[in-house]
């Protein structure tokens, strides 16, 4: 049982933590929201080899896995810092494996990937489907012809705007699907900006785009990359719940009300003690994430999903429970606490979301309990 | 990252594993056809199965050697718990001797209370009881007032009630907290105690609880007389002595809602069974959460053994496993009973669901109540700041008798 950070673990994280403190993310986060410029933080994951964590060594990338990628997400995602990885990571995985000829590229961050994820099927959803851009309903994700020609859209796409190739999950008219990969110039990109300004998102859409089809990557890599995609979204949550936990304990112990410290009183101790409670488990389900990436294919799934949903989960609450600990002050404009909270609440709502990710961990485990049965039987 | 053993850990398991293979037929059968139904009957073969672990080493695997154990570590403690239950045999009956009683003796009693009482301890030819808990101290266990009050020939007498006692229906002692001082604030006049169970003046009363049965006793000392040579880490120690029973239980909760028989994959069987459910969004959702929750306790279990393994003691952070197990277990009841319906409460026969149902409630205080892990962790994790207290640096006698007035009023 080994389950400590080797040594190199722990210098991409710190290293991570470093190269993030250069720039002031957190206060940039509202700044945007107030009209002003995005900081580009893309030329900081390029210097750091961020882009290709998950690309193999000899194709130019650092071959690490994705736990290696959820230390440098939990770092970014602790400093709400818009940094390019949720599209970027799961695409150049799927590009390596796929035998994509501009893979070095892609692995020096000289080339942004922007992986256009497709939920797998499910017990509720039959197809691979992506987000609608107004319902709860999920839409068929985008459809390719024989000639790798790919026509539809997909909705909310994140980390869209101002990649130069987007790995488009889509489906061949026998609903079987495949990863494309389509240069920017094909595509047409709607920017959107909603409630959290650090995110880029976009509506992708395809009208007949030429792509190349990657070989050799089927819906068992594609599931994969979307397990993959949700651990880092996991991670990412996890470093915001760690800076919303500091700050409200922080807090908790500077202000006095009734002669005494606030955290004192067991009401609000008891609240921070929940948001610890949230974090280490969802930070327990990284490492089963982790694991299973690097040795436990099978259960991949059900250890990202189930990171995505705790971690999420952690982060609705820490948001709420970080500006009710402060008081009137975290439900002002120039306090940080609405930042996260603004995170929380688009985040709750993208690739699938939480209760998509809730979903898929019962759906898993029912196919495996109907699978005991089958063989007792 | 790796779940595995190191060769070592792997070369322990393999002999435990084949000492198990060898002896299981030995061990008694608690469950399914041919169970033993009597208590006594019970009992008995559960002591005889524990003397054959211990004499395999798979009883005291933390213990020196020199107390008849094997001197190991706490993963090797780890990987005979997992052993046992992998070949469905019971584990020993003393759990809670073995477990803390038994390393409180080592580290606070005298040479005579090791060579008098470590070794049929480990045997199970005398069980033990933990005598902390009243009625009116749990999470303030500083508070009992179960008195004992030294005679002119250096003996002690003992009298007062407590509750919660597991085992005591058939221990042959008891590690008893009394207060020897109350003139001096709470924590300081306590002393620990062994006390046989067939002294005069010990009653034990079976304490019925929701599910029905009587798992634990209340204990009642009517001038119960025992030597001084029975007093354990000294007289006014109690409080330091009973921390380290406590950092004991500790290490033994938190380990893992699988040992308790919380598993996801249990409860994903109940709903899978029923396939309107199966595909209900809102069950789903449930099911799901709770999963969660139980997946995120087992890898926290273990890395809380990769902890250990890295010579760390764990804290008081463990104890949010045991709030996230309890809670989750509670849902998962819950949910199931929504699912199947009233069937799932019957009470005839083995049914576990019914039985976690009327389990669960009293296990949310059991081993610090939920308020008091809180508050333990947020204080000595967070570093948040305590409560202040009414009870600090005041004699025990004028806080019993400033609470007897303020309830007056």
């Amino acid at each position: 049982m080994n389950l400590e950070l080797s040594d190199e673990q722990v210098f991409l994280r710190d290293a991570a933590k470093q190269a993030l403190s250069r720039i002031d993310t957190i206060a940039a986060a509202r700044e945007v929201l107030d009209g002003g410029e995005r900081p580009d933080l893309w030329p900081t994951a390029v210097e750091a080899g961020w882009p290709g964590l998950l690309v193999g060594e000899e194709r130019g990338g650092a071959g690490l896995g994705a736990f290696d990628a959820m230390l440098v997400m939990t770092e970014v995602g602790r400093r709400l810092a818009g940094v390019e990885l949720l599209g970027h990571l799961p695409a150049s995985e799927l590009l390596d494996k796929g035998g994509f000829d501009g893979i070095a590229d892609v692995a020096s961050g000289a080339a942004r990937a922007c992986f256009v994820a497709a939920a797998p099927p499910g017990d509720l959803d039959a197809g691979w489907t992506v987000e609608s851009r107004d319902s709860m309903a999920r839409a068929a994700a985008p459809a390719v012809d024989g000639s790798g020609a790919v026509t539809g859209e997909a909705a909310w796409v994140v980390d869209a705007p101002g990649a130069d190739v987007f790995v488009v999950v889509a489906a061949r008219e026998g609903g079987e699907p495949v990863a494309v990969a389509v240069p920017a110039g094909a595509a047409t990109v709607e920017e959107v900006v909603r409630y959290d300004a650090t995110r880029r998102l976009g509506h992708v859409r395809f009208d007949g785009a030429a792509g190349t089809v990657l070989d050799g990557v089927g819906a068992a890599e594609i599931t994969r990359a979307w397990d993959v995609t949700q651990a880092l979204v996991a991670a990412e949550a996890v470093g915001a719940v760690e800076t919303c936990l500091e700050m409200a304990v922080q807090y908790a112990k500077e202000r006095f009300t009734f002669g005494r410290p606030i955290g004192s009183y067991q009401a609000v101790k008891h609240q921070l003690v929940e948001m610890l409670r949230r974090l280490e488990n969802a930070r327990s389900l990284l490492y089963y994430a982790g694991w299973a990436h690097e040795s436990g294919p099978d259960e991949l799934t059900v250890a990202a999903n189930a990171a995505r949903s705790a971690a999420g989960e952690a982060l609705d609450h820490a948001a709420r429970a970080n500006i009710s600990v402060h008081g009137g002050i975290g439900a002002t404009w120039e306090h940080d606490a609405p930042l996260f909270f603004r995170r929380a609440q688009l985040t709750r709502r993208l690739l699938g979301g939480h209760a998509g990710a809730t979903d898929r961990v019962a759906g898993e485990l029912l196919r495996r309990s109907r699978e005991r049965a089958g063989s007792a039987a | 990252m790796d779940l595995n053993d190191t060769p070592q850990q792997a070369e322990y398991r393999e002999r435990v594993r084949a000492w198990l293979t060898e002896h299981k037929a030995e061990a008694p059968v608690l469950e399914g056809p041919g169970a033993l139904t009597e208590e006594d009957e019970i009992i008995a073969a559960r002591r005889a199965w524990q003397r054959k672990l211990a004499e395999g080493g798979l009883a005291g695997t933390t213990w020196p050697k020199e107390f008849g154990g094997q001197g190991l570590g706490p993963i090797e403690q780890v990987i005979v718990s997992q052993e046992i239950s992998r070949a469905g045999v019971p584990g020993i009956l003393d759990v809670i001797g073995v477990g803390m009683l038994g390393p409180t003796i080592i580290a606070h009693g005298t040479d005579e209370q090791k060579q008098r009482y470590l070794g049929p301890m480990l045997h199970g030819d005398e069980v033990w009881c933990q005598l902390f808990s009243e009625p009116a101290a749990g999470s303030d266990l500083a508070g009992i007032q179960t008195r004992a009050k030294q005679n002119e020939d250096g003996s002690w007498t003992i009298s007062g009630q407590k509750v919660w006692t597991t085992n005591a229906q058939f221990a042959s002692y008891g590690l008893l907290l009394a207060r020897t001082d109350p003139d001096v604030p709470k924590h300081k006049g306590l002393t620990m105690f062994i006390v046989p169970m067939d002294a005069d003046g010990v009653t034990v009363r079976g304490l019925r609880q929701i599910t029905g049965d009587a798992e634990f006793n209340e204990v009642f000392f009517d001038d119960v007389r025992v030597g001084d040579e029975n007093v354990v880490g000294g007289v006014g120690n109690g409080w330091g002595t009973a921390l380290t029973t406590l950092m004991f239980e500790r290490l033994t909760i938190g380990l893992g809602s699988d040992a308790m028989g919380y598993s996801p994959e249990r409860f994903a069987d109940r709903i899978a069974a029923d396939a309107h459910a199966s595909s209900d969004g809102e069950v789903r959702q449930r099911l799901g959460h709770v999963a969660t929750e139980l997946l995120a306790v087992r890898f926290t279990g273990y890395r809380m053994l990769s902890a250990l393994q890295h010579g760390q003691i764990p804290g008081p952070e463990a104890g949010l496993s045991k709030i996230t197990t309890v809670n989750a277990g509670i849902a998962a009841c819950d949910l199931v009973a929504d699912v199947v319906g009233p069937e799932a409460l019957s009470e005839e026969g083995e049914n576990p669901i019914a039985y976690h149902t009327s389990f669960l409630p009293g296990l949310k205080s059991a081993g610090g109540t939920e308020e008091i892990l809180r508050n333990t962790i947020g204080e000595r994790v967070l570093g948040l700041p305590p409560e202040p207290r009414l009870d600090k640096g005041i004699p025990f006698s004028e806080l019993r008798a400033k609470e007897k007035e303020q309830v007056a009023k």
